[in-house]
């Protein structure tokens, strides 16, 4: 809370983007992934961006976390625009892309090195941190292993370190859970979960409708770059009258999109 | 802010040294075979049988190796950012984090310009054991420099702009491979009909043949070619910049 009203840590503005494609008859043309669409995520929130594939769900995070331009609108934290106050806002965010992208001609530990020291960590915090927190996740036995080395579990985790090393306020995650077994999937959503009773505050997409149901505090459920509702699980199951938010999400984004 | 930006320079810059530390050795090797062949072929072998400009033919191409060999090396030193942005995503660690945009042209150019000069000290020594005579000034080393900031900062356009590994060996045949043999590095520019040679002249690696030809005789360095290559450098760096800052478009 600030002044007695709830904090918002992160305001989206009719967020829009468009990209150049080519139409059916081969003519330059514009696709639109995400069209106007405004949000706020409290302080301390875990907040789900949830929606079938092609949704927008990543084109929305990487513009929030300024890997892409939007077309138009705007997004601040905590009151800074990320059009003018990027380096700042940089070093408040974690982001824990969707795919794998560690650099694969280093090590574990110089990954994580390497991103410590792009967030401007002396050496003895670098160090201290990278223990810590590779402790933290029971994987201190690979820190000088070749990340091509890593299964796919320890590499999702290995991101989540990543993104954690440089103590963000905000953290992104795309997808986190994508294929991962269920041992696993659950181990991160602890994790999750420990980050938010911390403060930091937590954005996420998923496609998995029990990993935003039993995490997220609010939903917001995204169709063809449209906001389709935004609500919590609870309230958006008694809005619409329907057992699980399996059953919501199918009502909202239409059947014959699936879940995939 | 300054002692920040200086800072994530180096950061760029480490990365690329740690990954050469683990392979120096087979860097080293690897770089003595091309020269060494260069050298056997056409100061040996024919060039026993020619005078240039009142010099052996090796005292002749010497400069001209070192300038395309530090061409290539400084340019395909830089190329793996290609992967890393179009295959392997890491790039994204650098567009997400809160470092200035420059730090990372310059880093990598920077990586890639102390690989094009461990290469040119080989060939140095390499040509000094084959018996070449040419003497290395400061002015010598910053030609050599220069031509590595050049070509690291063509590859690193390449790397920006270009989708596919098939396009960025296109970039070699079509780009790199005929400078390595037009530009005044086997033969004088002056043997080529008139306007083929402007437009060879127009040429940056030309300019550092003619340069490190002429400082490595002992004679006075056209002034007029380290201009141009110093305007390359500048040209190369401004388009760099705005092509690693476009990536977020």
């Amino acid at each position: 809370m600030k002044d007695g009203k709830e904090w918002q840590m992160i305001e989206t503005e009719n967020l829009v983007k468009r990209f150049p494609h080519r139409d059916k008859a081969g003519k330059q043309a514009e696709k639109t992934a995400v069209a106007g669409l405004s949000l706020s995520v409290a302080n301390g929130e875990i907040f789900g961006l949830l929606g079938p594939n092609g949704a927008g769900k990543t084109t929305t995070i990487r513009m929030m976390t300024m890997q892409t331009q939007p077309t138009e609108g705007s997004v601040c934290y905590d009151g800074l625009d990320t059009r003018t106050h990027a380096r700042e806002i940089k070093s408040l965010i974690g982001v824990v892309p969707q795919h794998i992208n560690f650099d694969q001609d280093l090590t574990v530990g110089e990954n994580l090195d390497l991103h410590a020291r792009l967030h401007h960590m002396g050496a003895a915090a670098r160090k201290a941190r990278i223990e810590e927190l590779l402790r933290y996740v029971a994987l201190t036995d690979v820190v000088n292993d070749g990340v091509r080395r890593l299964s796919g579990g320890m590499k999702r985790r290995l991101l989540i370190v990543r993104a954690l090393l440089h103590r963000p306020r905000i953290l992104f995650l795309d997808e986190p859970t994508v294929a991962l077994d269920p041992q696993v999937r659950r181990r991160i959503w602890q994790l999750v979960r420990q980050m938010a009773w911390g403060g930091v505050t937590v954005f996420l997409t998923t496609h998995y409708i029990e990993e935003a149901e039993t995490l997220c505090d609010r939903v917001a459920i995204l169709s063809h770059g449209r906001l389709v509702d935004l609500d919590s699980p609870k309230r958006l199951r008694e809005k619409t009258n329907l057992p699980n938010l399996e059953e919501v999400f199918l009502a909202m984004t239409g059947k014959q999109e699936g879940l995939s | 802010m300054r002692n920040q930006n200086f800072y994530d320079v180096w950061t760029v810059f480490w990365r690329d040294w740690i990954v050469l530390r683990k392979r120096l050795t087979k860097f080293i090797l690897s770089r003595m075979v091309a020269p060494m062949l260069y050298l056997v072929a056409f100061g040996w072998g024919l060039g026993r049988s020619i005078e240039v400009q009142g010099g052996t033919y090796l005292d002749f191409i010497v400069p001209g190796i070192l300038a395309l060999n530090s061409m290539n090396i400084s340019f395909n030193s830089i190329t793996p950012v290609h992967a890393e942005r179009v295959y392997h995503k890491s790039l994204e660690e650098y567009l997400i984090a809160p470092i200035w945009p420059d730090a990372f042209v310059i880093g990598k150019v920077a990586a890639a310009v102390l690989r094009g000069l461990i290469s040119s000290s080989i060939i140095v020594l390499l040509a000094l054991a084959f018996g070449a005579h040419f003497a290395m000034t400061p002015l010598f080393l910053l030609v050599l420099v220069l031509n590595c900031v050049v070509f690291a900062e063509i590859g690193f356009l390449a790397a920006m702009k270009i989708s596919t590994f098939e396009e960025m060996g296109q970039v070699n045949t079509y780009i790199l491979l005929p400078m390595s043999f037009l530009c005044g590095t086997f033969f004088s520019t002056h043997a080529l009909p008139d306007p083929v040679r402007y437009a060879i002249e127009c040429l940056p690696l030309t300019h550092t043949s003619l340069l490190l030809r002429t400082i490595g005789s002992g004679g006075e360095a056209p002034l007029a070619s380290l201009a141009v290559l110093a305007l390359y450098a500048l040209g190369g760096y401004l388009w760099s910049s705005r092509a690693f800052r476009r990536l977020t478009k």
